[in-house]
């Protein structure tokens, strides 16, 4: 091979070499050139995989069996949105149009109305995620300025067969638990799939983490 | 009953061979997947099952080569519209048969004495063995070629191409590499070699072929695995760009080459145990039980030893097929010019120089 062998460390120094360039050599030594050595160590590797994920206690398989075995996503997780109620089952929101000037992928929908409640002065008549076209940024989730709206069911928006059905209105989105919240519910966040039909009704909390808040003076959508 | 009797065995050790082979060749396919992925720290195909009354029958994905016989089966046969349909049909065929009858020189087991008359477990028993499964295994050659012809397609050719040029040079040394054994052993046919390795070296070590030619083995080992065109040699495939010679087939014609494969695995652990590893042999065990070189022994009676010793050669059969599926799953693939340079540059001399000096050692050893 090359005759400029000085191994690895050839200094460039008087030779045409530009400053900085090493000339690196790349000949095999001897038990290189056998491939046996080489060959037998990458076997035992090979083999202690093989009888390890046998017969091992402690395997080194990666993968689930998916459909069966599911991971769970870490806690930062962005997932599928959802509106965070007040205790009388209405969302938080105040329809004041920070989720949906933040959005960069323009898919919420907001549509305004008044309300009685001095406190509040506006609620989302209409509130419309278009799942396909988010981009799961989570901008929305930091503008909001009441914790009205949450990533953090842990699952992904549910495949649809429609384009229409990818557009969660109000009632489906309020209809959603949060992880831990469904975990504090007794059940688990996936048992309970957002509803794809328009939901036109209120969706009743079931009984959570926020007790047994009752409906008393709740703001009357439907006047 | 002495009548009949050669011809119930005629059946019997037919019946052998191909057992083994067919029988091996469809776990075989499973045992690529299952043990790659065990390999790989995946879980691997488990899903193929058959469902009895409520209850599914997965068997750790062991009915996996029955899906695909069905669905090779019953895939829609393509052929090119170029293509050279006699040559084309007739490829798979020249890949298949060759790999099938090789085996028929290798004895799986011992002779078995019925009345006083010795049974081969041996499909042939030929005075030339080992020239007739060089003869016949380089047959094969033609299938793989003809298949890379007959596609009319670029990608096939090239694999047609390069299987030609890699299994002729491979041949050579393969072939080189064995005379060492035939100069020691005296002899050409499979049965009496392995006889032969049922002696002791120096009293205590079996004179098994590895023992008395380990360089000959690697070097047997290495272009076996070339002739079969499995990783890391496996350029004539190389399923990640050309596929290879038989990218134009599909259907059980497809499902042919691929059994050939398969075959070709038995065949080569098949070899390497009778030539290398004593076939049917093991240690210590005579015909009448076992005696150990350090005193003491142990007699067995002749049905007993007789399936000791073709439990032995299962065992080691398996073990072989074990070890070229690791080996394919551990190695990266040769270029071609690095396959080709390995063929003619360092096999064939160092088999040269091999069988030299074992010719002058065995002479030296007769003198």
């Amino acid at each position: 091979m090359g005759g400029h062998g000085h191994g690895n460390e050839a200094k460039s120094a008087g030779s045409d070499l530009p400053e900085g360039v090493v000339r690196v050599s790349r000949n095999m030594d001897a038990s290189d050139r056998l491939f046996v050595p080489a060959i037998a160590a990458g076997l035992g590797q090979t083999v202690k995989h093989f009888f390890t994920n046998i017969f091992g206690k402690e395997k080194y398989t990666q993968t689930v069996q998916y459909p069966d075995v599911k991971i769970e996503y870490p806690h930062r997780f962005r997932g599928m949105h959802r509106l965070v109620p007040r205790e009388d089952g209405n969302p938080r929101c105040v329809a004041c149009f920070m989720c949906q000037t933040a959005c960069p992928a323009r898919c919420i929908h907001i549509v305004a109305g008044e309300t009685d409640d001095q406190r509040i002065e506006k609620f989302p008549v209409i509130f419309e995620i278009d799942e396909l076209r988010c981009v799961v940024c989570g901008l929305c989730v930091e503008a909001c300025p009441c914790d009205a709206i949450r990533m953090d069911t842990g699952f992904h928006p549910k495949p649809v067969y429609s384009r229409e059905d990818a557009d969660f209105g109000k009632a489906d989105l309020l209809g959603i638990l949060g992880r831990e919240e469904a975990k504090a519910a007794g059940q688990r966040a996936k048992d309970k799939p957002p509803a794809t039909a328009a939901g036109t009704g209120r969706v009743e909390r079931a009984h959570g983490d926020h007790g047994a808040g009752g409906s008393a003076g709740g703001y009357d959508h439907s006047h | 009953m002495d009548v009949w009797l050669p011809y119930a065995w005629d059946v019997v050790r037919l019946g052998g061979m191909l057992a083994i082979l067919l029988g091996l060749a469809g776990p075989l396919t499973w045992a690529e997947r299952r043990q790659s992925a065990m390999i790989q720290d995946r879980i691997g195909p488990n899903r193929a099952a058959i469902k009895i009354g409520n209850k599914e029958w997965r068997a750790f994905g062991l009915l996996h080569p029955l899906a695909d016989v069905i669905k090779l089966l019953t895939k829609e046969d393509t052929v090119n519209i170029r293509a050279d349909r006699f040559l084309y049909n007739l490829a798979p065929f020249i890949s298949l048969v060759p790999a099938l009858v090789t085996f028929a020189v290798i004895p799986f087991g011992p002779d078995v004495t019925i009345n006083g008359v010795a049974y081969p477990l041996q499909v042939a028993r030929l005075d030339a063995g080992i020239l007739y499964m060089f003869a016949v295994s380089s047959l094969a050659v033609f299938g793989v070629s003809l298949a890379g012809y007959a596609s009319a397609s670029k990608l096939a050719m090239m694999g047609g191409l390069r299987a030609a040029a890699q299994m002729i040079s491979y041949e050579v040394a393969m072939g080189l590499s064995i005379m060492g054994l035939v100069l020691y052993y005296g002899t050409l046919e499979p049965y009496a070699m392995v006889r032969a390795q049922g002696e002791l070296l120096f009293g205590f070590l079996p004179a098994w072929g590895v023992f008395v030619q380990p360089l000959a083995f690697i070097l047997f080992f290495t272009a076996a695995t070339a002739e079969n065109k499995r990783i890391p040699f496996d350029l004539a495939e190389g399923e990640s760009e050309i596929i290879g010679y038989f990218v134009e087939y599909s259907g059980m014609k497809f499902g042919m080459f691929y059994m050939a494969e398969y075959i070709e695995v038995i065949v080569v652990a098949g070899t390497l145990t009778t030539l290398f590893f004593g076939g049917w042999q093991i240690p210590y065990l005579m015909d009448h039980g076992f005696v150990f070189p350090w005193g003491g022994g142990l007699d067995l009676s002749h049905a007993a030893v007789t399936v000791l010793r073709i439990g032995a050669f299962m065992g080691k059969l398996l073990f072989f097929c074990w070890f070229q599926l690791m080996l394919r799953w551990t190695l990266p693939r040769f270029r071609y010019d690095q396959v080709m340079s390995l063929g003619w540059r360092r096999l064939l001399p160092i088999s040269l120089a091999n069988l030299v000096v074992t010719a002058a050692v065995v002479l030296w050893l007769e003198a």
